[in-house]
């Protein structure tokens, strides 16, 4: 067994057949109204989109697009069920339609995950360990919030604000709607909830199961459409609230455009979250980290690990274990049960990526990306990694929102919290080490919301999240994900 | 492979791409002793990477999720098969029971001759002359369970006597148990010396090293204790006696799976790894495939390298393998008993 030629191991070698999840699940319906007052209409123009599958580029399903009039007409159901149903709606009552939202979402779990998959390309493997059962998690947690805001920590009795305008982004459509609406409910607003527009299907069939849980007509609305449709909610003078998770540049015309009314506001944007690795880092939970960090849902996640800050003693070794791991994702058919990596959402995304990779080449980065064979139809991108990328290269400095890893070095503690902060932005950063009091030291100094140690994007609804600086403000989950629904 | 930048726009020379490198390669191997004092040993040691927890079982965890299907599932539940070490380690074994199980390993199912061979009959030492008549001139390998198996509780003299009979009734593998204690407590050089020693009893037999890991508790011990094995000279780390608590588990089947890649990424030297106890389902096996698939990969994808230690595992693997051919279960009593 002692080898003594050279001798090459394949990772991976076993391949594995497809095992897709069945689309026949989803039992998409061939057209969609808009879900105002409790029950489906069209929309008053008639006017139609449609969603698309990322991953083929078929057609998935006619969405009605919401003008001004419908967004008044949801708002104004919303006004209604405020006013006559939900403010005088107790605690205990409105915990109760959660926890059924909540059942409801875990009974109808396969369907959910396979209608997410067919209309973002996540990996069906995400979809269906993660952001469904968030998403259930989410309403649970903040079913057992609506009869004890009390004890919030918000004085007693505190109040709700009213009618909230939400929209929210197409990388976590369902699991984003919870975050959004669970608080909402839970604190006692009526809500207009604004799915995006590439990513509208879960939102739907949301729908649907508020209309199972018998939830209170026009307490939830949700109102299809495409930016126009999000700019009229904004501007609708009733509602209250606006909550708006999406990008900096959108986020930064909402605040504009509210600056001048009563309306409460809180943003969660995007961000240029940094990975720092020391050089006692658990090396193999470490790389792991650096790739979920990055991969996780293509890098559609407003709080990707996108930096990595890499001790230089370390540089060489975590850069080349990094690599290997990169070629070993399993890039593809979103529905098949063992795809890592799935389908940039839109074309418009992949040719923003496709954008700031080439200035990236451009400004003299290294570029690694996997030799994974990507499928001739849809919107696809190899998972990439940038190494000798300095801070003033735009991969270093803009949100990319794709698979792309752009590696940086640092020689001390104080050099990395320095890289780390040197960004407009201030969403989450990791930290990795064995050395708890370093741990510490630095993530005292890191400009972020949230911060995590030896891991990378976990999410849990007791926890809160949310930016600094132009990642937003805010938070969501958690005791104080209530404030942002509560007159404080 | 990896790509090159597309040559349109980029001007600088690719630095660190080395296509070898998306592959665990394994370094040539020097004959030279690596460790000459407890000391060196010491600082070896406490200079490998630290395992966190939470991030190795989830790893694990995630690896779980594999889908295997179709042809994957019918070429995995043979490899597995061919893997398996058929173990009987109790009181009661009788020289007729350890020839029936010799008999099943050979052809573990009679009316399929496409079924392989198992890699070897796993016995105390004093069954290993029975199996050794039954398995005589074929490829299916004698493995014995000595050092005071499975405590480990005894004197080093004991120990390597317990060891040289089972190695002179015929068998060709040993599988040793480290003493824990010793480890435990900080006697590193103590375990190395009883592993060197125990080795050149072996003589040609191959030697696995058993770490015991429920009794090492956290993940850091089984990785210290997998280097200080393969330091050591074992041919084979392997999981568990079976005897205790706490078995084989995919985060520590994983763990060991990292230290035998970087060892012989390193090193030079290819050790296998053998998971032992409790693994009683197809599904399990599956997993564990998937683990060595993902982390070591393609080098240790063989009974030379990996290994199941089991003994129910057998039989479950050959009714899933004629689900997989008719479509149903058969009932559990198609297959005998041992």
């Amino acid at each position: 067994m002692n080898d003594k030629n050279l001798e090459k191991s394949r990772l991976g070698a076993l391949v594995y057949d497809p095992a897709p999840e069945s689309a026949s699940i989803a039992n998409i319906k061939p057209s969609y109204g808009l879900f105002i007052d409790g029950a489906f209409s069209d929309a008053s123009s008639h006017e139609h989109f449609v969603t698309l599958n990322p991953a083929t580029e078929e057609v998935l399903s006619t969405v009605s697009r919401a003008s001004d009039a419908d967004v008044d007409r949801a708002v104004s159901s919303a006004r209604r069920a405020y006013e006559k149903v939900w403010s005088k709606t107790s605690g205990a009552e409105r915990a109760k339609y959660l926890f059924r939202i909540a059942r409801l979402i875990q009974e109808r779990s396969r369907e959910l995950a396979v209608v997410e998959t067919l209309d973002n390309g996540k990996p069906i493997r995400e979809s269906r360990d993660i952001d469904i059962p968030l998403a259930a998690a989410h309403f649970f947690y903040y079913a057992g919030w609506a009869d004890k805001l009390d004890h919030a920590g918000y004085g007693a009795n505190p109040q709700p604000l009213g009618v909230a305008g939400q929209i929210i982004p197409w990388n976590f459509p369902l699991l984003m709607a919870a975050w959004k609406l669970a608080p909402a409910l839970a604190a006692g607003n009526t809500c207009v909830l604004k799915p995006a527009e590439t990513t509208p299907l879960t939102a739907l069939v949301l729908a649907e199961i508020l209309q199972q849980a018998e939830l209170p007509s026009g307490v939830v609305n949700i109102i299809t459409g495409d930016g126009s449709t999000g700019a009229a909610l904004v501007e609708h003078p009733g509602v209250d609230k606006i909550a708006f998770t999406g990008s900096t540049e959108v986020g930064r015309l909402i605040q504009q455009r509210v600056a001048s009314s009563a309306k409460h506001l809180t943003l969660e944007l995007g961000g240029k979250g940094a990975n720092i690795v020391f050089e006692d880092a658990p090396i193999d939970e470490m790389i792991e980290g650096i790739i979920d960090g990055i991969f996780f849902n293509q890098g559609h996640v407003c709080c990707a690990g996108s930096r990595l800050l890499v001790q230089e003693s370390i540089a060489d070794e975590v850069l080349r274990r990094l690599v290997r791991r990169v070629e070993q994702l399993r890039v593809g058919n979103p529905m098949d049960k063992n795809t890592d990596v799935g389908a940039i959402n839109s074309a418009a995304q992949l040719a923003r990526i496709e954008e700031l990779t080439a200035f990236g080449e451009r400004e003299g980065a290294t570029r690694y990306s996997s030799s994974c064979v990507l499928p001739e139809k849809g919107y696809w991108f190899a998972p990439t990694v940038f190494a000798d990328v300095a801070q003033s290269h735009r991969i270093a400095r803009e949100e990319i929102f794709g698979p792309v890893l752009s590696v940086l070095s640092f020689r001390t503690p104080e050099e990395a919290v320095a890289k780390a902060n040197n960004t407009n932005y201030g969403l989450a950063c990791g930290v990795w080490s064995e050395k708890g009091s370093r741990t510490l030291w630095v993530a005292e100094r890191l400009r972020a919301g949230v911060i995590w140690a030896n891991t990378y994007n976990r999410f849990d609804p007791a926890s809160p999240f949310g930016g600094v600086r132009e990642s937003g403000f805010g938070r969501e989950g958690g005791r104080q994900g209530l404030e942002a629904y509560l007159n404080v | 492979m990896f790509i090159a930048s597309v040559g349109r726009v980029s001007t600088v020379p690719l630095r660190l791409v080395v296509p070898d490198e998306i592959d665990v390669v394994i370094a040539r191997s020097t004959d030279a002793p690596i460790v000459e004092s407890e000391a060196q040993l010491r600082t070896v040691l406490s200079s490998l990477s630290g395992v966190d927890a939470v991030g190795v079982e989830a790893r694990a965890a995630k690896l779980a999720t594999r889908s295997i299907k179709k042809s994957t599932k019918m070429s995995a539940i043979d490899m597995a098969i061919s893997m398996v070490d058929l173990t009987t380690l109790e009181g009661a074994d009788t020289p007729g029971r350890v020839q029936s199980l010799c008999t099943k390993a050979l052809r573990p199912d009679p009316r399929d001759l496409t079924v392989p061979s198992v890699a070897a009959v796993c016995v105390y030492p004093d069954l290993v002359a029975q199996a050794r008549r039954t398995l005589a001139g074929s490829a299916v390998a004698v493995a014995a369970v000595a050092t005071a198996f499975p405590s480990g509780r005894a004197s080093m003299a004991v120990k390597l006597l317990d060891v040289r009979e089972a190695v002179a009734a015929g068998a060709d593998e040993i599988d040793m148990v480290i003493d824990r204690g010793a480890f435990l407590s900080g006697r590193l050089g103590q375990v190395y010396e009883e592993i060197v020693a125990v080795k050149e009893a072996c003589g040609d037999a191959h030697l696995k090293v058993i770490l015991e890991t429920g009794e090492l508790v956290t993940y850091d011990n089984v990785r210290r204790a997998s280097w200080l094995a393969m330091l050591a000279g074992a041919d084979f780390i392997k999981t568990s006696t079976g005897k205790v608590g706490v078995n084989a588990t995919q985060p520590v089947a994983l763990v060991m799976l990292e230290a035998v890649r970087d060892f012989a990424e390193t090193n030079g030297r290819v050790v296998g790894v053998k998971v032992a106890g409790g693994i009683r389902t197809t599904k399990d096996a599956m997993k564990y495939l998937v683990i060595v698939n993902e982390t070591a990969g393609s080098a240790w994808l063989t009974p030379q390298r990996f290994r199941f230690g089991a003994s129910s595992l057998l039989n479950d693997l050959l009714m899933q393998r004629l689900k997989q051919q008719r479509g149903a279960y058969v009932r559990p009593d198609e297959f005998s008993g041992d």
